[in-house]
C-alpha cells in the first residue's frame, strides 16, 4: 500500500479526542514542589530592595530566590538576559523572584507577600525611539556580554543586532527607475497565544542525574544549554518532552528551564513544577516582535523592479533571544520572491522596554513581508498596472540571485508564476478589485506573496532509529516534537513507504526523551520533515541492507538480486520465492536451529549541507537549502459606515513540493492562514505607563474566535525539492507570511485609503480615513 | 490557608471522595486529585473553554466553578465519553492539531447536540466562540460537528 499521498489519520489522534493525550503539566507525581514568580510591574526600573521575610514565614515554603543567588547571565545568541533580575527590571512582566512551597497555593500567596521597591526608569517604547541618539540605553554593558560570532551589536547604542544586505548598484538602480514610492510600516509586538501555557519541572536526582520536563520545541537545545550555563556534563541530563499544546515558535526559548533547575538546587535536588499563568505566558515568557519599516522601491515603465532600499527596525525587547535571528533572516529574504538586482538593506534588531522576542512562526518574514507587499502594492498602483500581473512580471525565478546572492535553480525556488496565477484564478480576480454591493457595503481583494527559507544554525541535522518487532512491526524513534503538526505521523509514512509495509504497522511513541532519542536539531523553521525525513530515509535504508544481507545468506544470492515489499524480501526475477520480513527481523533461523543475523536496528541521520554564514559587508551567504513560495489573497466586505469589515475568503496556493499526507498539509496551511489573519486583524499588546502591558488576558487581548474566520482555499502547486524525501518541502510556517499583507492590501482598496499599520481595526481605518475627528 | 475538607462528587458515573479547600477549583480537583487530566487550563480566568466539563449535562468552564460547588452534582469530563460520534468526527474531519484545545471543544459540542439535534449555524456560533484554537482555522472543527447533527451522536454514552 503507498503511503506518500495519502490521508493517514494521526498516530495521536485518538488520544486526544479521550483526554489520554498527556501534555507537560499533566503529568503529575507525589511530593513534587511547586513554583510561582514575582514579577516586574514596571517595564523599566531600577530595584531598591526587595524583602522576602513575611513570604519565607509562610508555612509551607521552601525557599525564595532573587538575582542575587542566581547571578549568571544567558542567551543563545547573546549572553545579556539574568535568569532572575538582579538590579534593574527592563520589561513588565521580568522575573524578579521565585518562591518554592509545598503548593501552587501557598507558593502564590507567598509570592504576594515578597515586597520589591523600585524606582522607575525612562523607557524605550519603540524601535524607532531605540535608535535615537542620546536616549536611554536598555544595556550600558553591551560591549561586555558574551556573544557569538554572526551576530554584530553595537555597544553605546540599542542595537543589538545588525545585518547588511548589499547587492548590484543602488545607483544604477535609481538611475533605471522612472516610477518610486517610499512606504512606512508599523506594528507593536504580540504574542503566540499558544494554548497550552509554557510548563517545566526539574529535579535532581542523588545521584546528580538531573531530569528536565518542558513543554518545548528544542529540549536537545536546553540540554546544551543547561550544561554550558551550569558546567554540567551533558550525559548527566535528560530532558523529556512529551505532546506540546501549540509552540508557534514561541516555545523554542529556554527561560523557565533554568528557573526550575536552580529552584530544585536550592533545595537539595526535590522536584519543582513551575507552570506559567496566561498573564506570565503573554509577557513574562517571550513573544512576537513588533517592526518599524521603511521600503524605498523603484521600477522602470515596464514594470520592471530595478531597486529597493528596506530598512527594518526589529522590536526585539529588552532581551535578544532569537530576535536577532530573526532581524537577521528577514534581511535575508527582504525583498519576497521577486527578483530585484540592485538591493540595499539595513535590518536592525533593537532593544526596548518592551518583553522580549522569540521565534514567531514566518521568523521574521510576515514582518518584513507586510512592508515590502505594502510598498509593491503602493508602486503597481502608482505605475497604473494591475497589482497581481505586477507580482507576477517580477516573480523571482530558477538562474536568478537572491537578496543574499545565492543562485537558484527550480529544486531551491520552486514556482512562484504559477501560484500566482492560480490564485488568480481561485480569488476570482477577474470580476473586479473592488465592488459596491451597496453604497454602504464594499467587497474587495488583496494578495501577496511570500517566501521562505530556514536561516537555522548551518550545520543543524536529524536523526532517525527504526526499531523491528518480533512480529515485524517497527518503532519510529526521532527527536521532532509532536507541537500539533502531525510530523511524527508524516514521518511514519515515509518510514513505511521505505520499508515497503503498511503505516499502521509503524508505531511511534510521542514523547521525547533526550538521552534516548536521537537528535532532531529543533522543532522550527519548517525543518522537521525536511531534515527528519532524510534520516528516516538513511534509517530505512541502513535497516533494508540488515535484511537483505540476511536474505541474501538464506537464499544464496548476492544483493542485487533482492528486492523488499508488501512486507517481504523476495528474489527480483521470482517473487514467489520470498521470506516475510518477521522470519528476518530478528535474524533467520534455520530448520536445525541455528541462527544469522540478529535484531534489525536502522539508524540514519542527516546534517544540512552547503549553508554558510553571510558576509558581515554584502550578506552575501546561503542561508539554508531552499525557498518555499506561494501566493496568497484575501477578500473582504468592508461597511463604509461604521468601518466594520468580514473576511469573507482566504487563498492560499503554495508550492509544497510532494503532498505527503494531503489533510495534514492542508491543516498546516489553514492554521497558518487563520494565525496570519488573526495577528493582522486584531493583535498587538496595548502599552500604558511605563511599558506596561494592559493586555494579558484573552478578554482584552483578543485573538479570532469560532465562526469569525473565512473561509478558505488551499491549493498546491508541485515542484518537487530534489533534496528532501520523496520531494516533499516544509510548510508549516509559510501560509502565515503574506496574509498580513493580503488583508492590508484588501482593506486599503476597500476603503481607499493606505493602511500600513497593524492591526487592523476598524478604529484603525477610521482615523486613516478621516483623521480620526467625528 | 483555609482547612482541607472531604466531599464526594459523582465524575463518570463514579463516586470518588476528594480532599480538599473550599476555594479549590473543579479544574484543579479533577485533575490534581482525580488525575483526569482531559480538562484543560488554557487561562484560568474563563476565557478559553478548553476546561469544558459537563456538571449535570451543562457545559461549564470547570476552572470557574468551585469543586465544593459541584458536590453531589454529576461532572462528566472527556474521560467518560467513550466511542462517542463526536469523537469519530474530529479524528475523520481532522479537527485536531496540538490537541489541547480538542477535549473542551468536544464537551461543548457534545453538550450542544444533546440540546439542539440540529443547530443552526448561529446556534453553532454562539455555542462555540467561547472555545479558543490556535492551530486551526475552525474550518474542521466545523465540519466535525456539522457531521454529527443529524445522527445520533450520542450513541450508547451520553
Ligand atoms: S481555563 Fe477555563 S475558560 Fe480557560
Ligand atoms: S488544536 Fe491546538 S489549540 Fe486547537
Amino acid at each position: 500500500m503507498e503511503s506518500i499521498g495519502r490521508s493517514v489519520i494521526r498516530k495521536d489522534a485518538v488520544a486526544k479526542v479521550t483526554g489520554a493525550a498527556k501534555y507537560t503539566a499533566d503529568l503529575k507525581t507525589v511530593g513534587s514542589l511547586y513554583a510561582k514568580l514575582v514579577t516586574s510591574p514596571y517595564g523599566h526600573a531600577r530595584i531598591l530592595s526587595i524583602d522576602t521575610s513575611a513570604a519565607e514565614k509562610v508555612n509551607g515554603v521552601h525557599k525564595i530566590l532573587t538575582g542575587k543567588d542566581t547571578n549568571i547571565l544567558t542567551g543563545e545568541e547573546i549572553k545579556d538576559r539574568p535568569i532572575l533580575a538582579t538590579d534593574r527590571v527592563r520589561y513588565h512582566g521580568e522575573p524578579v523572584a521565585v518562591v518554592i512551597a509545598d503548593t501552587l497555593a501557598i507558593a502564590k500567596q507567598a509570592a504576594n507577600l515578597v515586597n520589591v521597591s523600585y524606582s522607575p526608569l525612562p523607557v524605550i517604547r519603540s524601535p524607532k525611539e531605540a535608535y535615537q541618539q542620546g536616549v536611554p540605553l536598555v544595556h550600558e554593558h553591551l560591549g561586555d556580554y558574551e556573544k557569538i560570532a554572526e551576530v554584530f551589536p553595537k555597544p553605546g547604542t540599542n542595537i543589538c543586532n545588525h545585518t547588511k544586505i548589499r547587492k548590484g548598484s543602488m545607483e544604477i538602480g535609481w538611475a533605471k527607475s522612472t516610477v518610486v514610492v517610499e512606504t512606512e510600516v508599523s506594528f507593536p509586538p504580540s504574542d503566540h497565544c499558544a494554548m497550552e501555557t509554557r510548563s517545566v519541572s526539574a529535579e535532581i536526582l542523588p545521584n546528580g542525574q538531573v531530569i528536565i520536563h518542558s513543554s518545548s520545541q528544542v529540549p536537545f537545545t536546553i540540554k546544551k544549554m543547561l550544561s554550558s550555563i551550569f558546567g554540567l556534563n551533558q550525559g548527566k541530563i535528560t530532558v523529556h518532552t512529551p505532546l506540546v499544546g501549540g509552540a508557534y515558535g514561541g516555545k523554542s526559548a529556554i527561560q523557565l528551564e533554568f528557573i526550575a533547575y536552580l529552584a530544585s538546587s536550592a533545595i537539595g535536588g526535590q522536584k519543582v513544577q513551575l507552570i506559567n499563568s496566561r498573564e506570565e505566558d503573554f509577557i513574562t515568557s517571550p513573544v512576537h516582535l513588533g517592526l518599524d519599516a521603511k521600503v524605498k522601491l523603484g521600477c522602470d515603465a515596464e514594470g520592471y523592479l530595478q531597486a529597493a532600499e528596506i530598512t527594518l527596525l526589529f522590536d526585539g525587547g529588552a532581551y535578544s533571544d532569537k530576535a536577532v535571528d530573526m532581524s537577521r533572516a528577514a534581511a535575508t529574504d527582504c525583498t519576497g520572491p521577486y527578483q530585484v538586482e540592485n538591493l540595499w538593506c539595513d535590518s536592525f534588531c533593537m532593544y526596548t522596554n518592551h518583553p522580549y522576542a522569540t521565534s514567531f512562526r514566518g521568523f521574521g518574514h510576515p514582518e518584513s513581508t507586510f512592508a515590502v507587499e505594502r510598498a509593491i502594492e503602493r508602486l503597481a498602483e502608482k505605475l497604473g498596472m494591475d497589482p497581481i500581473e505586477f507580482r507576477w512580471k517580477n516573480a523571482i525565478r530558477p538562474g536568478q540571485t537572491t537578496p543574499t546572492q545565492v543562485i537558484l535553480n527550480e529544486s531551491r525556488i520552486g514556482n512562484v508564476r504559477r501560484c500566482i496565477e492560480r490564485v488568480r484564478e481561485l480569488i476570482n480576480w477577474e470580476e473586479g478589485r473592488r465592488i459596491e454591493i451597496t453604497p454602504e457595503r464594499i467587497r474587495a481583494k488583496g494578495v501577496s506573496c511570500f517566501w521562505k527559507n530556514s536561516n537555522i544554525d548551518t550545520n543543524a541535522g536529524s536523526g532517525a532509529i527504526l526499531k523491528f518487532n518480533e512480529d515485524g512491526t517497527v518503532h519510529l524513534n526521532c527527536g521532532v516534537i509532536e507541537i500539533g503538526t502531525g510530523s511524527r505521523t508524516v514521518l511514519a509514512q515515509i518510514a513505511a513507504q521505505k520499508l515497503g509495509i503498511d503505516v499502521d504497522q509503524i508505531y511511534v511513541e510521542m514523547d521525547i526523551d533526550t538521552s534516548s532519542t536521537p537528535e532532531h536539531y529543533k522543532t522550527v523553521a519548517s525543518r522537521g520533515l525536511w531534515m527528519a525525513g532524510r534520516a528516516v530515509l538513511a534509517a530505512a535504508e541502513d535497516a533494508i541492507g540488515q535484511l537483505l544481507n540476511v536474505a541474501a545468506q538464506v537464499f544464496r544470492v548476492s544483493l542485487d538480486d533482492l528486492d523488499i515489499g508488501k512486507g517481504f524480501v523476495f528474489l527480483k526475477d521470482n517473487p514467489a520465492r520470498k521470506l516475510a520480513l518477521k522470519e528476518l527481523v530478528y535474524g533467520y533461523v534455520y530448520p536445525n536451529g541455528n541462527a544469522i543475523g540478529s535484531q534489525v536496528i536502522g539508524r540514519g541521520s542527516y546534517t544540512l549541507r552547503g549553508m554558510t554564514f553571510l558576509d558581515p559587508k554584502t550578506g552575501k551567504g546561503v542561508p539554508g537549502p531552499d525557498w518555499t513560495v506561494g501566493a496568497q489573497a484575501v477578500e473582504v466586505e468592508w461597511n463604509k459606515r461604521d468601518y466594520t469589515y468580514k473576511i469573507l475568503r482566504a487563498v492560499t496556493v503554495i508550492d509544497a513540493g510532494t503532498i505527503i499526507n494531503p489533510k495534514l498539509a492542508q491543516g498546516q496551511v489553514k492554521g497558518a492562514m487563520h494565525m496570519g489573519l488573526s495577528f493582522a486583524s486584531r493583535e498587538g499588546f496595548i502599552f500604558g505607563p511605563n511599558e506596561v502591558v494592559e493586555t494579558t488576558q484573552f478578554r482584552t487581548y483578543k485573538v479570532l474566535r469560532y465562526g469569525e474566520n473565512p473561509d478558505y482555499t488551499v491549493d498546491f502547486v508541485v515542484t518537487p525539492s530534489r533534496e528532501t524525501a520523496y520531494g516533499l518541502r516544509g510548510i508549516g510556517e509559510h501560509a502565515l507570511i503574506g496574509m498580513p499583507a493580503a488583508l492590508a492590501n484588501s482593506l486599503s482598496t476597500a476603503a481607499e485609503v493606505h493602511l500600513n499599520r497593524l492591526p487592523l481595526t476598524p478604529e484603525l481605518i477610521w482615523r486613516m480615513k478621516t483623521g480620526g475627528v467625528r | 490557608m483555609p482547612e482541607k475538607k472531604m466531599y464526594n462528587l459523582y465524575v463518570n458515573d463514579e463516586e470518588a471522595s476528594v480532599v480538599a479547600r473550599p476555594s479549590d477549583t473543579l479544574l484543579h480537583v479533577l485533575r490534581d486529585q482525580l488525575g483526569l487530566t482531559g480538562a484543560k487550563p488554557g487561562c484560568e480566568n474563563g476565557d478559553c473553554d478548553a476546561c469544558t466539563v459537563l456538571v449535570d449535562g451543562k457545559p461549564i468552564k470547570s476552572c470557574l466553578m468551585l469543586a465544593i460547588e459541584a458536590e453531589g452534582k454529576h461532572v462528566k469530563t472527556i474521560e467518560g465519553l467513550k466511542n462517542t460520534r463526536i469523537q469519530k468526527a474530529f479524528v475523520e474531519n481532522w479537527a485536531i492539531q496540538c490537541g489541547y484545545c480538542t477535549p473542551g471543544f468536544i464537551m461543548n459540542g457534545f453538550a450542544l447536540l444533546n440540546q439542539h439535534s440540529n443547530p443552526d449555524s448561529e446556534t453553532i456560533n454562539d455555542w462555540l466562540s467561547g472555545n479558543l484554537c490556535r492551530c486551526m482555522g475552525y474550518a474542521e472543527i466545523k465540519a466535525a460537528i456539522k457531521s454529527v447533527m443529524t445522527s445520533d451522536h450520542a450513541d450508547k454514552s451520553s
